[in-house]
């Protein structure tokens, strides 16, 4: 049981997947302008994350290993594809927001690195717990991110006036640029803050060695990449 | 010929497919940190982008959407992009080993890249009319100009960054991320340029040859 909840404690915080691990960074900038599309995103992630783990973990001694990022990559769309009808059929207006994104989800890291890191190796059970805890993490990071842009891009939080007529939203938060920057500010916070605490290795890597995924005599740095070339 | 010229515009500029619509960050973050390996990384994105978009976009209009199955959009996609990319790499390597050891290891990198699928799905969706394939076409080379461009005026921002004195909590990846906020605040410079260049040229004279 404790173990259990370590592995749900360490997605949320210890290895939160966007601002530890640095990985799903296309989605984390593309949607997070406004709370409700952050929460969105994060329930969609979440299940499909629960899901394929789940499925993965069930099938990890069918599947061959040789074949396996494919195997994993069509259980992932499979789940990406269900997300995506049910939300164009009960919440439209998030589908319409989040748009491309949501099928990008299949390319999301996040999802394809647990798949390989953990889903691959453990019962189905506590796959399932790592899926939720790293959803988790990833939906409370952007819903963080989304109410900083929003509250100060808009001078709204899901969609109430909050400026109290008080301060002028600054338009530039709610742009592209404003992401970058409020994703590197959180970034350098999160360092700061186990910096304060006397953790090692606080360096954030944009690197392989985190999903496992890849080549790494080849690896130039980014993703789970040479998938394909092992598969 | 107008229109073409209007979407390669603003694929490039106004709609960069990594400061505006947020894709292919990983590569953007993670390879940019040297121009050479910027540029080669460039040049297979906009190479494997166009092709891709010639191999689906006939898969998505001639046989899914007609058969009511345009919800397999995004999973065949990605298995017809996956395999391909596997197959050029093989040619590559078997028929112009030059090209191969230039560009071969970043095409594996870019096989799950979501700019080369985002790209492609967005394709489907804006130019599903009859004859737009070569709009598609075009969008897709002009989204992987755009690519190329910002990775590489990203990889000069990055050079000039090494030898500077930065708070401990910002060095690496946050500091590159604010370099990436002002780059980003640059292309926002062009916005509405491409409406002010391809307009003004068939209603009045543009403002700088009154």
């Amino acid at each position: 049981m404790k173990d259990k909840l370590n592995v749900l404690l360490n997605g949320i915080i210890r290895q939160n997947p966007v601002l530890v691990l640095v990985l799903g960074t296309c989605p984390t900038l593309a949607v997070t302008t406004m709370a409700i599309n952050a929460l969105g995103m994060g329930a969609a992630t979440i299940f499909v994350l629960v899901c394929s783990n789940l499925v993965i973990s069930l099938l990890r001694n069918i599947i061959p290993n040789t074949v396996r990022i494919p195997c994993y990559i069509v259980v992932i769309s499979t789940f990406v594809t269900v997300v995506g009808l049910v939300m164009e059929a009960y919440l439209p207006s998030i589908y319409n927001a989040l748009g491309v994104f949501l099928p990008l989800i299949v390319v999301n890291c996040i999802i394809l690195g647990r798949a390989e890191m953990f889903a691959s190796k453990n019962g189905p059970l506590v796959s399932a717990i790592d899926g939720l805890s790293m959803g988790l993490g990833f939906t409370l990071t952007l819903f963080l991110m989304a109410t900083i842009r929003e509250v100060m891009g808009f001078g709204t939080f899901f969609g109430m006036d909050v400026t109290f007529g008080v301060f002028q939203p600054l338009s530039i938060m709610s742009q592209p640029a404003g992401g970058f920057f409020v994703f590197g500010t959180l970034m350098a916070l999160s360092i700061f803050i186990q910096e304060k605490r006397g953790k090692e290795n606080i360096k954030r890597t944009l690197s392989c060695e985190q999903c496992g995924l890849c080549d790494k005599a080849k690896c130039e740095g980014c993703e789970h990449n040479n998938a394909e070339v092992q598969a | 010929m107008k229109e073409l010229l209007v979407i390669l515009f603003s694929a490039i500029l106004t709609d960069n497919v990594v400061l505006s619509r947020f894709m292919g960050i990983c590569p953007f973050l993670g390879v940019s940190n040297k121009t050479k390996s910027a540029v080669g990384m460039g040049i297979a994105v906009i190479l494997v982008m166009t092709v891709s978009t010639i191999v689906t976009y006939p898969i998505a209009t001639l046989i899914l959407i007609p058969n009511g199955l345009s919800f397999l959009n995004t999973i065949v996609f990605i298995l017809v992009i996956a395999s391909f990319v596997q197959l050029v790499e093989m040619v590559l390597k078997k028929f112009m080993p030059p090209l191969y050891s230039a560009l071969g290891i970043y095409l594996p990198l870019i096989t799950t890249n979501c700019a080369v699928l985002g790209i492609t799905l967005i394709n489907i969706e804006d130019f599903s009319g009859m004859g737009e394939f070569l709009p598609a076409i075009v969008n897709a080379i002009g989204a992987g100009v755009g690519f190329l461009m910002a990775m590489v005026i990203f990889s000069g921002v990055r050079t000039r960054l090494n030898c500077k004195k930065i708070p401990k909590s910002f060095q690496g990846l946050p500091i590159s991320l604010v370099a990436a906020a002002i780059v980003a605040i640059s292309f926002m410079g062009f916005s509405g340029v491409i409406d002010g260049i391809f307009s003004s040229a068939s209603e009045s004279i543009p403002f700088f040859l009154k």
